[in-house]
């Protein structure tokens, strides 16, 4: 399995590809509540370029962020200073988000499984790990309460599992009625964006299935990456790899 | 009324072992002198509440001061893991630590009905999730007007509260912006609270999103320029990101910790001291 691809002359990596596929979920002008890490790089990846009106806001308070260098963690000074308000955090996730004013999470995870619920919590037993992750943070609200929820991690069969060790948010729990049954208003995670393809939930059964393989990558890559037998979407695309325009504006992000 | 003393003598009479301690902050305004003040204190058994345990809570942890964790998110944000917190979870080392886990939701709510002086707070929130099944603290109430299921969470009210603030007034009245997380709740949830600030000024200036802690609802007052320091002061410092970076390093392994905290913690008598220590490339920039 490669880790770049290649058009003609241009060459980009795995994770590059990764982060344009993410970005190109974000439409212009939705209200996003943007998780750590790979999410908040494809959030600021999709403003500046085919959605310059999107609403970013971080957990640490910063509604309408519109940082000029990426910020290197949720509570940087370039979110604070460039957002349009910045509110106490009970407040974030109370009016903002518990009230259901946001249309997307964008969520990283350790581990995903078939129906999207996401472990950040340990892997191994809880009460005697073998690793120990962050944990939850703001993560099981936001899976929770936004009208959907996209999902973005790096593809292996360490990720990508059969059974969760934990489940610290909740995507469709264990099929078609788990949301409803739990009361959960937004309708959970709708996509879920790796290094290898993209997969979305099949609204049946509530299942992720592979839609896309990113160029280069085969579908029988996706399949062995995957810890649970992965089901295919009737005719499965190819991702269109990053645009010249995509991969500048990637490449232009420096961390603050 | 608000009390300005020196920050050994603050921490000396109003943090005690066995206390539940929250010293928050979230990314900014983190309160890291105080914490190295409570390490060359050699404070035990400390409850240590924070939603956002990060390398302060790592160095307590790993300096064997706490016995007990209640958190939302616990690492090295941009940077990677908490090495000393996951020893501790992982292998008991130094010693074994309880952890109470909750989603920041939670611990906000948590914060709030503390602040609000209620007995627990509700939250739509932990549905669905292994959270609700290991953590006790999390249990389920029927709202009595609509029948819906809710979560709730018992009052935080931790005995001692820390935070850091750009600055105080003369009367010790204290305020802060920028990012100002859940510091006002952690405040006034607590019995006591210690303020660390960049400065005394004669008038605060009207900040668009500013927090005014008036002096009566605040302990002590500590000035502590750069006390937030490898975290960041908006209007007084940047965060210095490469600390983060290099604390990777120093905490991956036991000896080299215990190595870094004898010569830059213990070793230093106060923040100042504590600065001078480091090498200048890891110290970020002060704004002008």
């Amino acid at each position: 399995m490669s880790n770049t691809g290649t058009n003609d002359s241009v060459t980009w990596t795995s994770d590059e590809m990764m982060t344009v596929a993410a970005a190109r979920e974000l439409t212009n002008g939705s209200v996003c509540f943007v998780g750590i890490g790979l999410p908040s790089t494809a959030a600021n990846l999709a403003r500046a370029t085919h959605a310059p009106d999107v609403v970013l806001i971080y957990e640490s308070g910063c509604i309408g962020a519109k940082p000029e260098k990426l910020p290197a963690s949720i509570g940087d000074g370039v979110l604070s200073e460039s957002a349009d308000a910045v509110v106490a955090v009970p407040e974030i996730f109370t009016y903002w988000l518990q009230a259901g004013r946001i249309d997307v999470g964008f969520l990283g995870a350790a581990q995903v499984d078939r129906f999207g619920n996401i472990n950040t919590t340990v892997v191994g037993e809880y009460a005697s790990p073998k690793v120990r992750l962050p944990g939850a943070g703001g993560a099981p609200e936001i899976a929770t309460s936004c009208s959907k929820v996209i999902i973005t991690l790096r593809h292996s069969p360490r990720s990508m599992v059969e059974k969760l060790d934990f489940i610290t948010s909740v995507g469709h729990g264990d099929g078609p009625d788990a949301r409803k049954s739990l009361g959960l208003r937004g309708a959970g995670p709708q996509a879920i964006i790796t290094d290898l393809g993209i997969l979305r939930c099949d609204q049946t059964t509530s299942e992720f299935v592979l839609t896309n393989v990113h160029l280069g990558v085969d579908v029988a890559d996706v399949v062995a990456a995957t810890g649970w037998p992965l089901r295919q979407a009737k005719e499965v695309e190819v991702t269109p790899p990053p645009t010249d325009e995509e991969l500048a504006t990637l490449r232009s992000f420096e961390k603050a | 009324m608000a009390r300005f003393t020196k920050l050994r003598d603050a921490i000396a009479e109003h943090v005690h072992d066995g206390d539940m301690v929250a010293l928050e902050g979230f990314t900014h305004l983190i309160p890291f002198a105080a914490g190295h003040e409570i390490i060359r204190q050699h404070r035990k058994n400390l409850t240590l509440v924070r939603m956002t345990p990060d390398i302060i809570y790592d160095q307590l942890i790993g300096m064997g001061c706490a016995t007990k964790l209640i958190f939302s998110w616990a690492g090295n944000p941009g940077a990677g893991s908490l090495h000393r917190f996951r020893d501790a979870v992982e292998n008991s080392y130094p010693h074994a630590i309880e952890i109470e886990e909750h989603s920041h939701a939670g611990m906000a709510t948590g914060y709030q009905a503390g602040a609000s002086g209620l007995p627990f707070g509700v939250l739509r929130g932990y549905a669905g999730t292994d959270l609700a099944s290991i953590t006790p603290t999390i249990k389920w109430v029927t709202c009595p007007f609509t029948n819906e299921t809710l979560a709730a969470v018992p009052a935080l009210r931790p005995d001692v509260a820390i935070i850091c603030a750009q600055q105080a007034d003369r009367d010790g009245n204290v305020t802060l912006w920028g990012i100002t997380g859940v510091q006002k709740e952690a405040v006034l949830s607590s019995k006591y609270s210690i303020v660390l600030v960049e400065e005394v000024v004669d008038a605060f200036l009207p900040h668009t999103n500013g927090v005014v802690l008036p002096s009566w609802v605040v302990g002590d007052v500590v000035v502590v320029p750069r006390g937030s320091y490898p975290s960041y002061a908006q209007g007084y410092s940047d965060r210095a990101n490469n600390f983060y970076a290099y604390w990777e390093l120093i905490s991956h392994d036991r000896d080299q910790f215990s190595t870094w905290m004898d010569e830059h913690v213990l070793g230093t008598s106060d923040h100042g001291e504590f600065l001078s220590s480091l090498e200048p490339s890891l110290l970020g920039t002060i704004d002008v």
